[in-house]
């Protein structure tokens, strides 16, 4: 089973449930998707496992002896990485997509593809659980190849929980393709609903099944209660308003470890994802052994 | 770049520290001075406490999408073989031949499989990603977005977020823009930072907090741009706000003050109003951040 944790709104907790709900499930494996801020490995650090592994993008180099300034590849490319200034192309790699498109419309074969570094994909091991973790080189704009990356180390037994980045756009998307289900995490704030709505869209567009977890939850604040209701999406659990939470996720501690009374919560949430996630495989037969409409390979 | 518009961009790294709460309470500082800029196009908040009356919508139209047109499909593949994306698969239809579908969510827009279907079986319509507002608010004019669900090109909606409200700037001859960034460090960010003016950076005493603040500065140094820096609920952890604020320093930043962990905010984001407008506690510590940007 793939649990992918999300929310549109950053800061609402998402790291917090993905590992502790790691922590008492115990063997697991945990990846940090938010590959532009990872923040896992300050909750759930370990022994290193290898060197890291250096993710590149392939992006075009173009050899100047063939080339004749046609601009037959800056026409072609769609993300403007190519540019022609006096017969000479001109190269921008933090553009690129790395389609290969370039290298093969030019009609001089003066186009090579060679990796850039983006980022770096990190493994450690604590108490049971595998951590994978991404790490976006700073002032790289392009994260979703990073995140294709330490979503190919999901062990292909056994559970993974994966840690998504916050909002509703490629990185998001990237994350949550071809996992079992989605908890999202939010508070019950004015922005927390507005957030929430927006993340309810994007994962409904992919067609996955979903919870929400509420935390920081308030009594004096049943918005989010009335619109999951309302929406029929079920609430998995609230996560109280509480001030020790705060101070200890300060300090890098997770909430089961510093606070043991909330072990239960923590499983009962680890349960019901499991039994909502079967329960969505069993609703939704596979015609010819293919997956959903949305599913790949 | 004019000379004359100064643009401050907010933005933290870590989301959820309070960035969106203190654009609310610079808007209302700068008393009709300023055009203010959601560019947190993924999840944009400003307008819950800004409530603005939407006076234009545009459809953001970029870049284009690849479309199988089954009737022409030959099935030979070369398309999935192809593309970098994964987004082109391989369907077996119930009745009649298997053909080839594009995932809409995963085609990046690159164009070769369009370009190289031996069929000519692959159509390239233009995208809808979602769409801008100008609107009017109490604290001056603003412009937002909405990215459509899943949608890609977030970065290039920021741009043009950015560019509309540099325009009614000129044309109102309003001397500020005040922009509220994104989280993260990746494109919309980089989208949102490049050529501002000062960036303010609002992060809190956590070890996340600490963590994602030293990327976000490399990042605001890495493309130069003058950078403060505020620790938000600086009272949940003192001895980490110190810390913060000496790595801070240490990294070229100015360090713009400290606001105090107030319940009030949230009241204030419930009556939809800036903490600057309310009695909160804190409304203070953001005045004085404010002051110490060097506004007013």
């Amino acid at each position: 089973m793939i649990i992918a944790v999300a929310s549109g709104k950053g800061g609402t907790g998402k790291t917090t449930v993905s590992a502790n709900l790691a922590r008492v499930r115990g063997d697991v494996t945990l990846l940090d998707c938010d590959v532009e801020e990872p923040n896992v490995h300050l909750f759930v650090s370990g022994e290193p496992q290898g060197e890291p592994e250096i993710v590149s993008l392939l992006v075009p180099e173009v050899d100047e002896s063939r080339c004749d300034g046609c601009a037959a590849c800056s026409r072609f490319c769609a993300f403007k990485a190519l540019a022609v200034l006096d017969k000479r192309v001109l190269v921008f790699t933090e553009l690129c997509h790395g389609c290969g498109g370039c290298a093969r419309v030019c009609p001089q074969g003066a186009i090579r593809e060679v990796p850039k570094r983006v980022g770096v994909v990190e493994t450690m091991r604590a108490a049971g659980v595998t951590v994978v973790q991404g790490r976006l080189d700073v002032g790289v704009a392009m994260a979703p190849p990073l995140i294709r990356a330490v979503k190919a180390r999901i062990p292909k037994t056994g559970d993974a929980i994966l840690d998504a980045p916050p909002g509703t756009s490629c990185p998001v998307v990237a994350t949550l393709r071809e996992t079992d289900f989605v908890v999202l995490v939010t508070e019950p704030t004015p922005f927390g609903l507005n957030d929430l709505k927006l993340a309810v869209a994007v994962v409904r567009e992919l067609e996955l099944p979903f919870g929400v977890v509420v935390n920081r939850a308030d009594r004096n604040d049943d918005r989010v209660a009335v619109y999951c209701r309302e929406a029929g999406i079920p609430v998995l659990a609230e996560i109280p308003d509480d001030r020790r939470v705060a101070e200890a996720y300060s300090r890098g501690e997770l909430m089961v470890d510093a606070l043991p009374e909330y072990r239960p919560l923590f499983q009962r949430l680890y349960a019901d994802i499991a039994r909502l996630a079967a329960g969505a495989r069993r609703a939704e037969p596979r015609p010819d052994g293919q997956a959903r409409k949305r599913s790949f390979l | 770049m004019s000379a004359t518009i100064q643009e401050c961009v907010i933005i933290s790294g870590k989301g959820g520290t309070g960035k969106t709460s203190v654009t609310a309470s610079f808007a209302a500082l700068s008393a009709g001075r300023a055009v203010l800029a959601d560019c947190d196009v993924d999840a944009a908040d400003l307008h819950l406490v800004l409530t603005p009356k939407i006076v234009a919508k545009t459809d953001f139209r970029s870049g284009n999408e690849a479309v199988i047109r089954s009737e022409a499909c030959t099935g030979c593949g070369t398309c999935a073989e192809l593309c970098r994306f994964d987004a082109i698969h391989y369907v077996k239809r119930p009745f009649g031949k298997a053909l080839y579908e594009v995932d809409p969510v995963a085609c990046e827009g690159c164009g070769v499989c369009v370009r190289f279907c031996p069929a000519k079986a692959i159509d390239f319509p233009e995208r809808l990603c979602g769409e801008w507002m100008l609107s009017e608010t109490r604290c001056g004019p603003m412009i937002h977005a909405c990215l459509a669900a899943a949608a890609e090109n977030s970065g290039k909606l920021v741009a043009t977020v950015r560019q509309e409200a540099r325009r009614v700037a000129k044309e109102r001859g309003l001397p500020l823009i005040i922009t509220d960034g994104p989280p993260g460090i990746g494109c919309p960010v980089i989208a949102s930072v490049t050529g501002a003016d000062r960036v303010l950076v609002v992060t809190e005493p956590t070890v996340s907090g600490e963590h994602d603040l030293a990327r976000v500065l490399q990042l605001a140094r890495h493309f130069e741009v003058p950078t403060f820096v505020c620790v938000n609920k600086w009272d949940i952890n003192p001895e980490m706000t110190e810390r913060i604020e000496q790595a801070a320093r240490k990294a070229g930043a100015t360090v713009a003050g400290r606001i105090r962990y107030d319940r009030a905010v949230t009241v204030a984001q419930r009556a939809e109003q800036a903490v600057v407008e309310t009695d909160a506690p804190s409304a203070e510590d953001v005045c004085a951040v404010w002051r110490q940007m060097g506004f007013e």
